[in-house]
């Protein structure tokens, strides 16, 4: 097999299974089948989902750099999974919120109030749905077929994976209560990941 | 006549219902035998060591509320106490070897009577009821727990504050080889908190050391801990080793760490939203993947009992 081939069937469904993993847990444990959810379910099921999807924007964002690092090219074939399992964890983390945590409820008129009262005046809310919205952009133009078609308007549109970043890691940081210390590690991750492409573009250019 | 067979049913829960069961009849047996003495003596609080033991001479209450305690598990797994960790289940895994004796309480300030105290000795002037209390934790989520504890009411006569006592101020233990939470700056250590001296006599306010008629697990808040129904659940200071009479409000942990997001009073209130997220509404643990959000009430539904307490206060400003 070359390089290609192996990325085709060998890495790219180990990535896709590593991927699925959190979800399909999530799943059995909410089934207690793998285990069990938390004595606040719906509230574990969001940290969880809203987790993976922090850690998997941040994940996205490394390989360009890892691939310039490493001179491994094959990793930029897996750019595109990752970052839609991305938009799949923020829009399960999403839905859990928006369907579990309030739509459910004696009076439905009083809960739909609140997810708009929620996202418009909460403003860790707001970020993180714009975050989701950017990502739904992403997640539809990604195809190879609009690759092509977009031409160098994709580039511009996709460039706004920095800004899910930034915005995702914002929204994980402003709902703690008092112990910032994981959205720190993510942020410092994030900044590094940008600090490198700024550094980079910036030698092009004076070089 | 629907009998269940034995095989439907996991040994595990067979234990420790029936066990939940017979602890409701000893202790309602117990409050029935101490009802029919009447004028008897005053029971002796004692709080036993160990694991899960039981605590005697428990007295039922009026206060209570008629929902549905919350599962010893629930309680026992999922809730905050940063001295463990700030993970909601990092209480119960981090305090399983802590050793809550030997205990001493340091009661100062302005009061006739004051001194440290070994928590036994502590302990034996006051009686032990049950109180189950809904719990609304600041984080929108509540639960109903069935506490043992003293009334802090008569805990404050016996000290006997003098006329300059206007607030009570309660501490935790500092010690981060007991507590590895303290170890990480998440919070000022030690945890502090603190009531008006109504705040504190209120029938409604307890000093809780037992949980379903046994001794308080350490997750909770061992070996004796504050309980205030109508604040949300940050107000009840956990691991108590200094009470203290004060002419002055005394400052507050959470009140110190974020002034505009948790102030004095902390009373649960669903009109004062936190300036980060809804307080209308709250999720009732044990409740289920597909349950919803219940209404928040004011003071956490015991406004009868206190909002005379707040009178002329705006609880806006006095969030």
């Amino acid at each position: 097999m070359n390089t290609l081939q192996k990325v085709r069937f060998v890495g790219k469904p180990i990535v896709f299974l590593l991927c699925l993993a959190p979800a399909l847990i999530a799943v059995g444990d909410a089934l207690n089948i793998t285990g069990q959810l938390s004595a606040n379910p719906v509230e574990d099921l969001l940290d969880r989902f809203g987790n993976w999807g922090i850690r998997l924007i941040v994940i996205t964002l490394a390989v360009t750099p890892l691939r310039r690092i490493t001179g491994w090219n094959w990793l930029a074939r897996f750019r595109r999974m990752l970052g839609l399992f991305t938009f799949f964890y923020v829009l399960m983390h999403f839905l859990v919120w928006l369907l579990l945590d309030r739509a459910l409820a004696v009076d439905p008129a009083f809960e739909w109030a609140m997810v708009w009262e929620d996202l418009t005046e909460r403003p860790f809310i707001t970020i993180g749905f714009v975050a989701l919205l950017l990502l739904t952009a992403l997640a539809a133009t990604s195809t190879t077929a609009m690759r092509r078609r977009m031409g160098r308007a994709w580039n511009k549109l996709h460039y706004s994976a920095y800004a899910i970043g930034i915005l995702g890691v914002w929204h994980y940081w402003w709902q703690v209560k008092k112990d910032t210390s994981d959205a720190w590690i993510y942020a410092v991750i994030l900044a590094i990941l940008l600090g490198l492409r700024i550094a980079w573009r910036w030698r092009q250019r004076n070089t | 006549m629907l009998i269940k067979k034995p095989a439907d049913i996991r040994p595990s829960e067979i234990t420790s219902h029936t066990n939940y069961l017979n602890r409701r009849q000893f202790i309602r047996a117990g409050s029935i035998a101490g009802a029919s003495a009447l004028a008897g003596p005053a029971f002796a609080a004692v709080v036993p060591t160990g694991d899960r033991a039981e605590l005697a001479d428990v007295a039922e209450s009026e206060l209570s509320t008629s929902e549905a305690p919350n599962s010893y598990e629930d309680i026992t797994t999922y809730n905050n106490y940063y001295e463990f960790g700030t993970g909601k289940e990092d209480p119960y895994r981090n305090a399983q070897d802590f050793e809550p004796r030997p205990w001493s309480i340091t009661i100062d300030g302005h009061a006739e009577k004051t001194g440290t105290f070994d928590f036994d000795d502590f302990m034996k002037p006051f009686d032990l009821e049950e109180r189950i209390y809904r719990m609304r934790c600041v984080e929108a989520w509540s639960m109903v727990i069935p506490w043992v504890g003293v009334s802090l009411a008569d805990v404050v006569k016996h000290y006997q504050p003098t006329s300059k006592a206007r607030y009570v101020a309660f501490e935790t233990l500092h010690d981060p080889t007991r507590m590895p939470g303290q170890r990480r700056r998440v919070l000022k250590w030690p945890y502090q908190e603190g009531l008006t001296i109504a705040e504190a006599t209120h029938p409604l306010t307890i000093l809780a050391v037992g949980l379903y008629g046994e001794v308080l697990p350490n997750q909770n808040g061992a070996p004796i801990r504050l309980v205030v129904p109508w604040k949300y659940g940050f107000k009840g200071i956990k691991g108590i080793v200094r009470i203290s009479f004060t002419e002055r409000e005394p400052p507050v942990s959470w009140n110190i760490a974020a002034p505009h997001e948790y102030g004095f009073y902390a009373n649960v209130n669903p009109e004062v939203d936190h300036p980060r997220w809804s307080q209308s509404s709250e999720r009732r643990i044990g409740s289920g993947l597909f349950a919803p959000r219940i209404p928040t009430r004011m003071f956490n539904g015991y406004a009868d009992q206190v909002a005379h307490l707040y009178d002329g206060l705006d609880l806006r400003k006095n969030y």
